[in-house]
């Protein structure tokens, strides 16, 4: 057994939402740049040139990369041989929020209640927290602050079996398609494919963390996820929506288990500013 | 790539002379406002009240900005979707608002008041808002305070970069732009 302060969390916690909101991780900076010598309309290459020189100054300046600095959404792997001592996990999470939000000059964007109310709760809590117990000692974290332009163009659907691989890429494209110049293209596009609901759901949520240009270990799935975003990237939407050759910068796809009578389909969007920063304690 | 660079608030002629696709550089003062700024104005606009702020050939800027880090006048700044103040905006544009700018597609109803009225609809690129806050030169609260990062604000901007999405004509970057772009790679398929 190995005990774990509270307190250690909370610090993890508040470290992980600053990398995230300042800097972007290399192989989208990567990726982006490649985009840049593709297109050949020039305002849509100044477009992309715009988003480079923003991500170097956003870490430079160690500024929020993007005004909207979303939901905190956190996955924490807790080792079965885990004790967290001196406070509990979820007041540790958002704790760690709290401060991260106020000290790091980051935009609180949560409201307590979604339909009356709508007033905010003005410290960016309560995170969004997915836990899982795992075998082991120790604690992983994943924190993918989570911007709600791209989070407003995503969709579910639970398909027929019969559907298979055509209905779920046609749903796929019409997504990204649909969507345009909403969810801040260049996009990542993260599917989650079977489950139940909320799983699909959550697996797509999963997969927009998931490294540009990195593949699913099924050859199956790899190669869906090339086509996929072969036939996104042949829509022209563009970035910034205004035509050219970067939509997508990927197409990360995972599958789970599901029932025999169903085949869901989870297409969570997210946009180049795609954050994310992990840690194990 | 010619730039034109713009002086706010733009006359008639101004507005008239931008195209869809025009890289801009604005320049001058700016409002700011989303959802619950323009439900406010809207509402008073209902009961025939007077609005705190002058709206006539104004630009108004959907976006609510990070908190401001010691020495910046503002935090990151990068616009926020559009589509959610569809809604509102034309009844903004009747009283004289001339330019909007914010990312994403607008309705058939804001492009109609774009075109009886006379306005622009400006794009910022979304997700470059460190870069877009350095070109706003201050900033200051004119109402509504209470509604923090969208309250509306003054801001005062120097080149700014911008693209006109949509042009007073209707003519649209969204549609224009994406079609562009398939004729040509259907023309390449085809030789
Ligand atoms: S969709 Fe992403 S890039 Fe666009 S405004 Fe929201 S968080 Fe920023």
């Amino acid at each position: 057994m190995r005990e774990i302060q509270a307190v250690e969390i909370q610090k993890a916690i508040e470290q992980l939402i600053y990398e995230a909101s300042y800097v972007i991780s290399p192989d989208i900076a990567k990726a982006v740049d490649e985009g840049i010598e593709k297109e050949t309309n020039p305002t849509s290459r100044n477009v992309l040139e715009q988003i480079a020189e923003n991500y170097k100054i956003a870490s430079c300046e160690r500024v929020a990369i993007c005004q909207d600095t979303g939901m905190a959404v956190v996955f924490i792997d807790i080792g079965q041989d885990v004790h967290i001592a001196g406070g509990n996990l979820e007041d540790a999470i958002n704790e760690g929020v709290r401060v991260a939000y106020r000290d790091g000059y980051l935009r609180k964007s949560v409201v307590g209640e979604p339909l009356f109310d709508r007033v905010n709760t003005k410290d960016n809590t309560p995170a969004v927290i997915h836990t899982r117990i795992v075998p082991g000692e120790q604690i992983h974290i994943l924190v993918t602050p989570k911007g709600f332009g791209s989070e407003n163009m995503s969709r579910i659907k639970m398909f027929p079996p019969a559907a298979g691989v055509e209905g779920v890429k046609q749903f796929i494209i019409e997504a990204v398609k649909e969507a345009g110049p909403n969810p801040c293209p260049p996009v990542i596009v993260g599917v989650g494919i079977g489950g139940t609901f909320e799983i699909a759901a959550q697996t797509a949520k999963r997969m927009t963390a998931r490294a540009v240009g990195s593949h699913n270990a099924d050859p199956r799935y790899a190669a869906l996820e090339e086509e996929l975003l072969t036939e996104i990237n042949k829509l022209g939407v563009g970035p910034a929506g205004i035509g050219g050759y970067t939509t997508a910068l990927a197409v990360n796809i995972d599958f789970r288990p599901t029932h025999i009578a169903s085949l869901p389909c989870a297409v969570n969007m997210c946009c180049h500013c795609a954050r994310h920063a992990e840690t194990t304690i | 790539m010619s730039i034109k660079r713009i002086q706010l608030p733009m006359t008639a002629e101004v507005v008239r002379s931008l195209k869809a696709g025009d890289s801009v550089l604005l320049n001058g003062p700016i409002l700011t406002g989303r959802d619950a700024a323009h439900k406010r104005l809207v509402a008073l606009l209902d009961e025939g009240k007077e609005l705190p702020v002058e709206v006539k050939d104004q630009t108004i800027y959907y976006v609510g900005p990070a908190p401001a880090s010691p020495g910046h006048a503002v935090g990151s700044a990068g616009p926020t979707t559009s589509y959610r103040m569809d809604a509102y905006a034309p009844r903004l544009m009747e009283i004289g608002l001339n330019g909007m700018i914010g990312k994403g597609k607008r309705n058939d109803d804001v492009i109609n008041a774009m075109k009886k009225y006379g306005a622009i609809y400006f794009g910022a690129v979304g997700g470059a808002a460190a870069l877009v806050s350095r070109s706003i030169e201050s900033a200051e609260v004119l109402c509504y305070e209470d509604l923090g990062a969208e309250a509306i604000h003054r801001f005062v901007v120097k080149d700014f970069p911008a693209v006109v999405l949509i042009d007073a004509e209707g003519n649209n970057m969204y549609e224009i732009g994406p079609a562009q772009f398939r004729a040509e790679q259907a023309a390449k398929e085809g030789k």
